[in-house]
Order: C-alpha cells, then sequence, then structure tokens
C-alpha cells in the first residue's frame, strides 16, 4: 500500500505553500497532489504557478505528482482555466468535477477520479474506466464494508486490475460545497466582496453547536467535518481488502508526522486511541462519520 | 415553460395535475429516491395508477430514481427504472452514472434526465451526460446565479430544468454529506437529509431544543417559531457569534424570475417538496399555475401580486422566502 499527501483544501500564502511542498518532498508521501479544489477567487497561486510547482516538483523527485482540480464550477472563465490544468501535457490530472473527466476523456488522457465524483457502485466504476479513470478515489461518506463489497465485485468482473483505489484516510473531510462563502458569511460580507479573508484562516473557522460541541470547519465555500478524520488504525485492514493508497489530507505540517505512523502501521500495527473530541471513524465503521467507533 | 410539481401519494399527485401542473414528478417506495421517507412514494400498484391520472389528463410523469446504487443492492435501482418504464413514465430523473447507463442502454426511447443531485452546474459536465448518456435534459442544482444559468441556456445542448420553488437546499446537491455526518445516513446513501428518526425535540430551561442525532442544532425562545432541524439551517457558534451559520429557515421562491427564465428558454421550473402535504401541493401549484398563465397572456404587464406572495410565505420554512443563490447577493 502507497501513501498520498492529499491536496490542501485551505487558503495559504504562496510562500507558506511552497515551503510546504519543499517540506511535502522529503516527506513519506508516495504522491503528491496539489491545487486549487475549493474556490477560484484563490489566486495566490494561479493555474500557471500550480502547474509550475508541480512540474518542478516532479522533477526533483521520485515521488509522484498529481494536480488536483475544482470541485464545483461555476462559470466559463473557472472552466478555461480548468482546460488549462488539465491541457498541462505532462502531469496526471485529480477530476473532481465531470467536466475535468469530460475533458481528459477528449484528449485520451488518463486521470483520477477525485472523493467529489459520486461513484458508489460497479456500473459507475464501469462508466468512468471507459472514460479513462486510472486511479478511483472513494466518496468520503463510505464504508469499509461498502469498498470491501465494490472490491471484491471488480475482482469478480475483472476489472479490478484496470485501477488504482484510494482512500481519504486522515484530516478534515470534505462534506459539502455551496454557492455561498461561509467564511464571508461569518464576517458578515457577501461573496463578492469577501476581501479573501480565507486567508486569515488557515485551518478554516470552526463552528460548533450552542453547547460547544464541534459540527464543522466553514472553509469558504466548502464545509469539513469538525473532526479530523482517522483510519490509523484501519490500515491493515484497508490493505487486506485491497485498497492501494491511503491519502493524509495536507491540513498542515501534522500530516507529515502523520504519513510516518501511517507507514509504520504496514510493518508493525500499534493501536493508537483517537481523541473522541478532535478526532472521528465513523464514516469507515457505517455509523454517523463524526463518531468514533 | 413546463410546470413540474411534487407528489409524494395518489392524492396529492392528482391534486398537482387537477391544479394545473404540466407534469408530476414521483418516487419509487423505497431508497432508489432522494425523498425516502416513512409512508411517502408509489409502490407498484400506486405507480400504475398515477401514470393512468396523469395520461388520462395528457400531461407528463416523471420518476426520480435518484439515489446512489449500493453495491449488491444495484438490482433494486434497475428494478425501479423497469417499472418505471414498464408503466410508461415520460422521464427517468436520475443521479448514478451506473443507473443512467444502464436506463441508456435498455431503453434508448425512454427519455433521460440528469437529477440535481448529480451536480451538473457547467457546459462541460452537460456535455459529459449529453455524450455518454444521450439525456434530454438537466436540472441544475441551486448554487448557479441567474447569470450562469442565462450563460448556461445559450450553450447548453440539452434543455435546462431550474427549481423555482420549496425548500432551498443551499449546497450543490450530490455533493452534500452533512447529513451522514452527523447521523450516518444522506440523501446520496440512504435518500433523506436530517432524517426524521433522528430529530429530538425537547423542553428546557433555556427554550425549546431540537437535536438532531443528539447534536443540538437550535434553541428557540416562546415567541419564536421552531422549524425542522435540518441541520444547515440551525444555529451554531463561530467564535463567540451564535447565528444561523450557513442558512436561516427560509424557502426558494423565484416567482419574480418567470419573464427570465422563459426568455432564457428554460424548458421547466421544477416545485420541490414531494414530503409535502396535497394541500400544500394545491396552494403552490395553483398559484404558480395563475403567475404563469397571467406571464403568457401579457409578458409586458407581468407583475408578481402580493397575494401570490403572501401564499407561497406562508407555505415556507420560517415563513420567508428568497432567492436564494439566483440572486448574486445572497452568495
Amino acid at each position: 500500500m502507497k501513501f498520498s499527501l492529499g491536496p490542501s483544501l485551505f487558503f495559504w500564502p504562496k510562500n507558506d505553500v511552497e515551503a510546504y511542498y519543499q517540506q511535502a518532498l522529503t516527506s513519506k508521501a508516495d504522491i503528491i497532489y496539489l491545487g486549487e479544489t475549493v474556490c477560484s477567487k484563490r489566486r495566490e497561486l494561479r493555474a500557471k504557478d500550480w502547474i509550475n510547482l508541480a512540474k518542478e516538483l516532479a522533477s526533483n523527485s521520485n515521488k509522484q505528482i498529481v494536480l488536483s482540480t475544482m470541485t464545483l464550477l461555476e462559470s466559463p472563465a473557472e472552466i478555461q482555466t480548468l482546460r488549462r490544468l488539465c491541457a498541462n501535457g505532462e502531469l496526471l490530472i485529480e477530476a473532481n468535477d465531470l467536466s475535468a473527466v469530460q475533458m481528459m476523456h477528449e484528449q485520451q488522457l488518463p486521470f483520477v477520479a477525485g472523493p467529489a465524483i459520486n461513484c458508489y457502485n460497479i456500473a459507475t466504476l464501469k462508466v468512468l474506466i471507459k472514460q479513462g479513470m486510472s486511479r478511483w478515489v472513494m466518496p468520503v461518506e463510505l464504508s469499509g464494508d461498502w469498498l470491501k463489497t465494490l472490491l471484491q465485485q471488480a475482482e469478480q468482473e475483472n476489472i479490478r486490475k484496470q485501477f488504482e483505489c484510494e482512500v481519504f484516510a486522515w484530516g478534515y473531510m470534505p462534506l459539502a460545497y455551496s454557492a455561498r462563502c461561509f467564511t464571508a458569511r461569518s464576517e458578515d460580507r457577501p461573496k463578492d466582496d469577501c476581501q479573501y479573508c480565507c486567508i486569515n484562516y488557515p485551518q478554516g473557522r470552526k463552528m460548533n453547536s450552542r453547547e460547544g460541541e464541534r459540527v464543522f470547519i466553514l472553509n469558504g465555500i466548502q464545509t469539513m467535518s469538525g473532526y479530523q478524520y482517522n483510519l490509523v488504525n484501519e490500515v491493515p485492514e484497508m490493505a487486506s481488502i485491497g485498497v492501494d493508497i491511503a491519502r493524509i489530507s495536507a491540513d498542515s505540517e501534522q500530516a507529515f508526522t502523520m504519513l510516518d505512523r501511517f507507514g509504520k502501521q504496514l510493518v508493525q500495527a500499534e493501536k493508537y486511541p483517537l481523541d473522541g473530541v478532535e478526532e472521528c471513524n465513523g464514516y469507515w465503521h457505517k455509523i454517523a462519520g463524526m463518531s468514533v467507533a | 415553460m413546463e410546470l413540474l410539481c411534487p407528489a409524494g401519494n395518489l392524492p396529492a399527485l392528482k391534486t398537482a395535475i387537477d391544479n394545473g401542473a404540466d407534469a408530476v414528478y414521483i418516487g419509487m417506495k423505497d431508497d432508489t429516491n432522494a425523498r425516502h421517507f416513512a409512508g411517502l412514494n408509489f409502490n407498484d400498484g400506486k405507480l400504475a395508477k398515477a401514470a393512468d391520472y396523469v395520461h388520462q389528463h395528457g400531461k407528463k410523469l416523471h420518476v426520480a430514481i435518484n439515489t446512489f446504487a449500493h453495491p449488491g443492492g444495484e438490482a433494486r435501482w434497475r428494478t425501479a427504472v423497469d417499472n418505471a418504464v414498464a408503466i410508461g413514465c415520460d422521464a427517468l430523473i436520475i443521479a448514478d452514472l451506473g443507473i443512467l447507463d444502464y436506463a441508456a442502454t435498455k431503453y434508448p426511447d425512454v427519455e433521460r434526465h440528469v437529477s440535481v443531485q448529480a451536480s451538473t452546474t457547467n457546459l462541460e459536465a452537460i456535455k459529459f451526460f449529453k455524450n455518454n448518456f444521450a439525456v434530454e435534459r438537466v436540472v441544475l442544482p441551486r448554487v448557479l446565479s441567474v447569470q450562469q444559468v442565462r450563460q448556461l441556456a445559450k450553450t447548453s445542448p440539452v434543455k435546462l430544468e431550474v427549481f423555482a420553488f420549496g425548500s432551498l437546499c443551499i449546497m450543490s446537491e450530490g455533493r452534500c454529506y452533512l447529513s451522514s455526518y452527523m447521523t450516518g445516513e444522506s440523501p446520496n446513501t440512504a435518500g433523506a437529509c436530517s432524517p426524521a428518526k433522528y430529530v429530538r425535540w425537547q423542553e428546557t430551561d433555556q427554550g425549546l431544543e431540537s437535536r438532531l442525532n443528539n447534536v443540538l442544532i437550535d434553541r428557540y425562545q416562546p415567541d419564536e417559531n421552531a422549524g425542522y432541524p435540518t441541520l444547515c439551517k440551525g444555529r451554531f457558534e463561530v467564535d463567540d457569534n451564535v447565528y444561523h451559520a450557513l442558512e436561516e429557515p427560509t424557502s426558494l421562491n423565484t416567482l419574480e424570475l418567470i419573464p427570465e427564465l422563459v426568455k432564457m428558454g428554460i424548458a421547466s421550473v421544477k416545485i420541490e417538496g414531494r414530503q409535502r402535504s396535497p394541500a400544500y401541493v394545491e396552494q403552490v401549484a395553483k398559484t404558480w399555475r395563475m403567475a404563469l398563465d397571467r406571464f403568457a397572456q401579457s409578458p409586458e404587464q407581468y407583475q408578481v401580486e402580493t397575494a401570490w406572495m403572501n401564499t407561497l410565505a406562508n407555505l415556507s420554512e420560517g415563513s420567508q422566502t428568497t432567492l436564494g443563490a439566483y440572486h448574486r447577493k445572497w452568495q
């Protein structure tokens, strides 16, 4: 099993992003995803900057570098940017919307189907494989059992070797996308005058219930899980059911520690008790996502 | 422009037709549709009756099969498609790529619409559905501004349907897992958001509390209207502020956009609410029929009547309505 560093979902200053990915080069990640997946107004790095950074990382390491693309695309300008990324000529693309699937298919190039593509079953896997999908990232809300059944079906139907399977295994989970910017709303601003305020919240804004229970994290137009998903104890199980890659989300530098820890689980599994007010693993165990099994 | 109304049972369906719907959409009595609520929807016998009633009146029946098939349970979704076709439905509303593929291959002549749950928000995604499944229509999620809908309508190779009235989903539909994060069940997997079985109401010293799977969604003072605890419409804390961090309890109402939508060439306006009563369907269908007819008779003079707005506001969450994402400022 390999480990990937997922795209950072937050909005960080350009220098911080560059420094972060220099550090990522020395991390245990086999695969690094990078790019803006949440909001097209985040322009600390523009499309060409992401492409250049990704190409530079690719030339300086043996890691596979993948360009991640936007999830909610509404305007022709956003589609144009997506087209530029998809036509980079070198790097693998993570498609997070069917528009990217369409573009990659037109170019007859392989792509990763990201976690925001609704692929829940074997029939959909087949559709995506036909389009050129080489790797599938499971939607975050699905369970280990769901995955196990699906991968068994893929074996039976002889298509399992046609794609890799990746699971979002650590970090704040992307849960929803809206036209509305909730970070701007939290500062009482309309989205058109957001003043790029996401940059002031490098870990998003915490949204609690009125009893102080952490519910969600506001990250621009994206709503994230309030707790960090943590499948560190499920690494051996993931490996045994045929997961090829476990994804560690680039929340912060903590991700690098987790890449170490997850990797060691394959050598000698250790039990890490989860912190119920910071962490969760419910989705994998078929219960409420925010719970700890 | 077609008026497409919801029906959760036969009486609601008849009411919709009798009050001016051009088409009605319904779902099966299982988790193959995104309103999988107890006591709602159509079994095989009712399905045939629904089709008969609609067709006797020269109207159209759309069947929503718009959740995502479970591994090992695919047969349920395929059977839903087979049964809908068997009773002569006029269109299938589908979200799952695998089920769309099945319908397109097995029933190429039955019209396919891309469900709102498929989160299709741009031209390239529309092309994907057109090229792969020869769909006739795409239902747009409630995340686009009027300007964006207009741009899409100009270039879309297939017809577009938009939401006109009803409960307001503020997330891109089909891409929202907030409900399963809190309860384990989401519209995509279980066909319901914030399912009723997880709802608890409790009177406390601090006021009436609503909870979803034990998470406090809202707390009401005696003078406040308590609403169903849809989790994105509660009051939460961000730092020291307590407010509707995601959205207020409110409904979408686009009566004032009718002239725009007609001009753009929108094929259909959809009323949300298969879970609502026949009385609700009656009021909404009647009001929208009046408005659409008024516009058709004299487009230049069209004006939204206060009475229509009041009728619809009374049927709305929190008795208030909004243009939602259609209006840029809402975003």
